[in-house]
């Protein structure tokens, strides 16, 4: 393999990510590292804006455009871990880079911070990044433990596949396929199944706990009478509902299972050879106990 | 929503400019092209789980002009964002987009669900929403992970919110 300079890009870990979901970024950051990416971080990043947007959409953008405007200094791509973030700094980047009124206004507000957004960073989801600046043939030689005999199930969640103008034909929102080529290419089966393209729920739990978990629960049951080894989530958000409110959500049903959650990244790592403890397993509150089990040999 | 009018919409409690209000929010713009297909209904997540939560309903309420109506309903804010309607609409009413235009609109007026203080409040104090305390950076310290600090000033800069405002004691007020 030839020798390519490193791929570089900023790391944007928004609200959740790095209170909550340490083993998701653990993973996250050895799997770049392992596939040659230098994820850079910048101290002064803090929320995208994104739960501002439906009570003031216009601080929610200033937010989001400080972000890109530092990124912008940096002169590299953003990567974030969290859907959201990354869904509302891209459709906010997209909405600036076609609208100069809007950004002259964008501007104003951020002079006084020492900021200006020139147009033009762009923003993708960290596995969106490694699919498109690194490719599945690539990530694959990395891979040194196969994992035929497991069973995983994909959820995309909302904001990693929608809005398609926004995030520009990576995947087909009605039909999606990213994750599941990703978790075949590791040797184990990607499940489908009905509830796969659901949505978590997440964007109403500050509002209704109740229905939210309403919505989260489709996928848990759908999921309970299946043979599958974990749910494989690529945002903190879906794990708040999936995995942090699992167990009062199947309480609320009058039902008795737990269904394993894993991230992505960490179902990456193990392919690559990590071991669980470098991934972070540790913090997963419901466990693939038979995966782990086979590591630990 | 309010109560219901067994007579039906009275005409003279329409605002006709609720609707152009609506279009000329950011993302609002969709809302004038609906041809009320149901498309949005069909496909949302919510309206299957929450009673009385309808896309249309929303969309064809604010055409009509029933500012209030719209502007109070508590289900204005049960819509999650998951763009699936948006997907899915033939005429590019991109309803994630307008529901948010009216939510800011309701917001402006003070209808804002409770969430939404929290949410202000935080921001401005941690420039995040989950506070990143000591107990937070040692557990990041110890997998190995980079400290992460909180930089609020630039947040109640933008915010327009004081320091004086945060204080636990004018806000009990």
């Amino acid at each position: 393999m030839s020798p390519r300079p490193p791929k570089k890009a900023l790391l944007f870990l928004g609200c959740t990510v790095p209170v909550r979901s340490l083993n998701y970024e653990l993973s996250a950051r050895k799997v770049a590292a392992a596939l040659g990416i230098e994820m850079g971080d910048r101290p002064d990043f803090g929320c995208c804006g994104f739960p501002l947007k439906s009570i003031d959409r216009a601080n929610a953008t200033v937010i989001a455009a400080r972000a890109l405007a530092q990124a912008g200094q940096d002169r590299q791509p953003l990567v974030a871990l969290c859907a959201a973030c990354a869904g509302f700094l891209a459709e906010t980047a997209h909405r600036l880079d076609n609208d100069p009124l809007g950004r002259r206004t964008v501007n104003q507000r951020l002079a006084p911070l020492g900021l200006r957004y020139r147009t033009g960073v762009k923003v993708r989801h960290f596995v969106r990044f490694i699919l498109e600046e690194v490719g599945l043939d690539e990530i694959r030689k990395r891979f040194t433990r196969p994992l035929a005999g497991f069973a995983f199930a994909p959820h995309y969640g909302c904001h990693f596949l929608r809005p398609s103008e926004v995030w520009g034909g990576f995947d087909d929102p009605d039909d999606p396929a990213s994750l599941a080529r990703i978790i075949e290419a590791t040797g184990a089966a990607s499940l489908d199944y009905p509830s796969l393209k659901d949505c978590c729920g997440g964007g109403v739990l500050g509002i209704d706990e109740s229905l939210a978990g309403r919505l989260a629960g489709v996928k848990l049951l759908d999921l309970a009478d299946r043979d599958v080894t974990a749910l494989v989530l690529v945002c903190p958000f879906c794990n708040v509902m999936y995995e942090g409110q699992q167990r009062s959500i199947i309480r609320k049903l009058d039902k008795d299972f737990a269904i394993p959650v894993i991230y992505l990244t960490q179902l990456l790592g193990l392919a690559m050879g990590f071991s669980p403890d470098d991934l972070g397993f540790r913090l997963n509150r419901i466990k693939p106990k038979g995966l782990l089990r086979s590591f630990a040999e | 929503m309010a109560e219901k009018n067994p007579k039906g919409v009275r005409l003279n409690d329409c605002d006709p400019a609720f609707k152009f209000q609506v279009a000329a929010e950011p993302g609002g713009e969709g809302i004038t092209a609906c041809f009320a297909c149901a498309a949005c209904s069909a496909r949302c997540p919510l309206a299957e789980h929450a009673a009385g939560f309808d896309p249309r309903r929303l969309i064809r309420l604010t055409l009509l002009g029933r500012r209030q109506e719209v502007l109070s309903a508590p289900e204005l804010w049960i819509c999650a964002s998951c763009y699936a309607c948006q997907e899915t609409c033939p005429q590019q009413v991109r309803f994630t987009e307008v529901v948010t235009a009216i939510r800011n609109l309701a917001a402006r007026q003070g209808q804002r669900p409770p969430s939404a203080e929290a949410i202000l409040r935080l921001l401005a104090r941690h420039g995040r929403l989950l506070e990143v305390d000591e107990f937070a950076n040692d557990r990041r310290r110890e997998m190995g992970l980079p400290l992460v600090k909180e930089h609020s000033e630039p947040f109640r800069q933008i915010l327009g919110i004081t320091g004086d405002e945060l204080d636990p004691k004018s806000a009990e007020k």
